[in-house]
């Protein structure tokens, strides 16, 4: 666990680039940092690993202040990735992925060994290690960078938007991989970004800051879509807050319905299309197993009779759900009487301020929702 | 003497090694160590000094301002300076040389660590190095191109700059212009651009060889 204390960095020339931060970031868990460029992210980020040391305030590593630890000593045990990779030109990728390992002493032949098995592990083909950064693409050296900071295994990750600098769909497959390897490896990682909806995709819990290095609110995607604090994070949640939401609800539980003969199946039993007066119609699919409402619903909507068909991991037909079916479940899970006099009730940042504090200060969500 | 053609071989056969002190290979020889050795001692205080001038940033601009008047200064006036000191020796050419090559070498390393990317060395940070080692093993080596570039710049200009000093009789190849100005003789003075321009090209085309095979990860080298 990392735990911000009442974490202030002032810079020399005046800037209060975090203010008076404090936070918790839970083990074998990814927290995401997201806020306006300049909001003090990386900032926040780099005063975990000392690469700028706190003005006040006090971080630590399970419970150990981190400035009694050797600055390099303690950078060796915590993995970091940044947007440009910051790959060394001059080693071939899989002295690149080596480099911890090498400065831990380790032999080069297990170095060289560790850093074949990452490469592998971030889905980088062995042929590449032999390969100098200038000859990868940009997603790929990515990877690269992904797979150095993992070299030593260490327990804590923290990522510098890691993946803004490149295009929409490696970044999306980028994240995908990101999510697959911490379901196996359970690091702490500490993920910063702009993207809001990269926050959401990627955070078990995810922190808003804004400018001036204050928290706005800290808490699950699914709450903070529900429930924004205040004004600014909803703001910067964006439109569609309401749709996006049901990304985190299981499809799970929606309640299937035995398929109509309109459908058409094959004789594996696969759709082929919604029987009309004049052939096949469209149709769309989710597996409840796997998928959100959201896809479900879209299911629903991509079919002209408003049904989502039900099917599982071969594709097989397991039974349909119409919109009504998809409504109970929304209603279900309705945001708890969502409203900006809901807000001030609403789970906030930790450390942040009981209701009542002062004007100005960095309390989550009390700005609107203090009665008068 | 309009009889006399542009070159006469059978004064090359004669003059090549006729042991001599101004037989042509030696003047060669001498050429080759004059021009070489002010780059090499260039290289050594320069590497060092364009660390200082990194790290104290402030150091730079005095520093490069000297060497900007030392390179504007005419190699003449240099040579005569240093030839009240040392006379009519070697080191009266081969310092101020060494002053010139300062001149091209210490911006090199400062824009060769300044080619460094930022993203570069602070990976290099975030991984666990300490300043030397991090300096050795990450900036050091990124630097090289740039590094190189201007030495070649220094080299190619100071195999040049040796005939200068002629006119102290420790100019290598640059004897042979006098003395086939003195005798109206143009052979010896087509000898002595040949020569150098035949030491220049060489000594250009074994640094770009250095450089591909030390740097061989530099974008660059697709380009060129
Ligand atoms: N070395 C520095 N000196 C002075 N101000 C800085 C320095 N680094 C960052 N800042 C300022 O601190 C604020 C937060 O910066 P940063 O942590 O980089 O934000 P973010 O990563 O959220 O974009 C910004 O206003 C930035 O200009
Ligand atoms: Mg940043």
């Amino acid at each position: 666990m990392i735990t911000f204390e009442g974490v202030t960095k002032r810079y020399r020339d005046g800037t209060v680039a975090v203010d008076d931060l404090s936070l918790e970031v839970p083990t074998g868990a990814i927290t995401v940092f997201v806020g306006p460029s300049g909001c003090g992210k990386t900032t926040s980020l780099r005063m975990i690993n000392r690469m700028i040391d706190a003005t006040s305030g006090r971080i630590a590593l399970d419970g150990q202040d981190v400035r009694e630890i050797d600055p390099p000593t303690l950078r060796r045990g915590i993995g970091y990735v940044i947007q440009q990779a910051g790959l060394f030109p001059h080693r071939k990728i899989v002295d690149n992925v080596a480099t911890v390992p090498y400065l831990l002493g380790w032999s080069r032949k297990k170095a060289r060994a560790r850093a074949m098995e990452l490469l592998e592990l971030v889905g980088l083909d062995a042929s590449l290690a032999s390969r100098y950064p200038f000859q990868l693409s940009g997603g790929q050296q990515q990877r690269v960078g992904v797979a150095r900071a993992l070299a030593a295994d260490p327990p804590v990750l923290l990522m510098d938007e890691p993946f803004s600098a490149v295009d929409p769909i490696v970044r999306a497959s980028l994240q995908d991989e990101l999510l697959r390897l911490q379901s196996e490896l359970r690091k702490t990682i500490v993920f910063v970004t702009h993207d809001i909806d990269e926050a959401v995709k990627l955070g078990d819990t995810v922190a808003v800051m804004r400018v001036g290095g204050r928290l706005a609110q800290m808490a699950g995607p699914a709450t903070l879509l529900t429930e924004p604090a205040d004004d600014f994070v909803r703001e910067f949640l964006g439109r569609d807050r309401g749709i996006r939401r049901l990304s985190f609800i299981s499809a799970k539980e929606v309640r299937l319905s035995p398929a109509p003969s309109a459908l058409v199946i094959d004789e594996d039993g696969r759709p082929l299309g919604w029987r009309t007066g004049d052939g096949l119609a469209a149709y769309g699919t989710f597996n409840p197993e796997t998928d959100s409402l959201r896809v479900a619903l879209d299911a629903a909507l991509l079919s002209p009779n408003g049904i989502a068909v039900a099917v599982d991991e071969a594709g097989r037909v397991r039974g349909v759900a119409g919109r009504d079916a998809i409504d109970e479940l929304l209603a279900e899970h309705a945001p708890p009487a969502a409203g900006p006099f809901r807000d001030a009730g609403s789970p906030r940042a930790a450390g942040s301020p009981p209701a009542g504090s002062p004007p100005g200060g960095s309390g989550a969500g009390i700005s609107e929702g203090v009665p008068t | 003497m309009s009889e006399e053609p542009l070159i006469r071989w059978d004064w090359i056969a004669r003059n090549w090694a006729n042991g001599s002190p101004t037989a042509i290979s030696v003047l060669l020889e001498n050429h080759v160590v004059t021009a070489f050795l002010p780059v090499l001692l260039g290289l050594i205080v320069a590497v060092p000094l364009g660390l200082a001038c990194v790290r104290w940033r402030w150091l730079y601009q005095p520093t490069a301002a000297l060497m900007n008047v030392t390179y504007s200064l005419p190699s003449l006036v240099l040579f005569s300076i240093f030839l009240s000191i040392t006379g009519l020796t070697r080191s009266t050419v081969v310092i101020p040389l060494t002053f010139f090559a300062l001149a091209i070498l210490i911006p090199a390393v400062v824009d060769g660590l300044a080619s460094v990317p930022d993203s570069v060395r602070q990976s290099a940070v975030a991984m666990g190095f300490r300043p030397a080692r991090r300096l050795l093993l990450v900036e050091l080596p990124v630097a090289v191109p740039v590094v190189l570039a201007g030495l070649r710049v220094a080299t190619v200009s100071s195999i040049s700059l040796v005939s200068v000093g002629a006119l102290i009789g420790q100019g290598g190849l640059g004897n042979l212009f006098i003395d086939g100005w003195q005798r109206q003789f143009y052979t010896p003075i087509v000898v002595g651009i040949v020569l150098i321009v035949v030491l220049a090209v060489l000594a250009d085309g074994l640094l770009v060889l250095a450089q591909r095979l030390l740097t061989p990860w530099s974008r660059a080298r697709r380009t060129t």
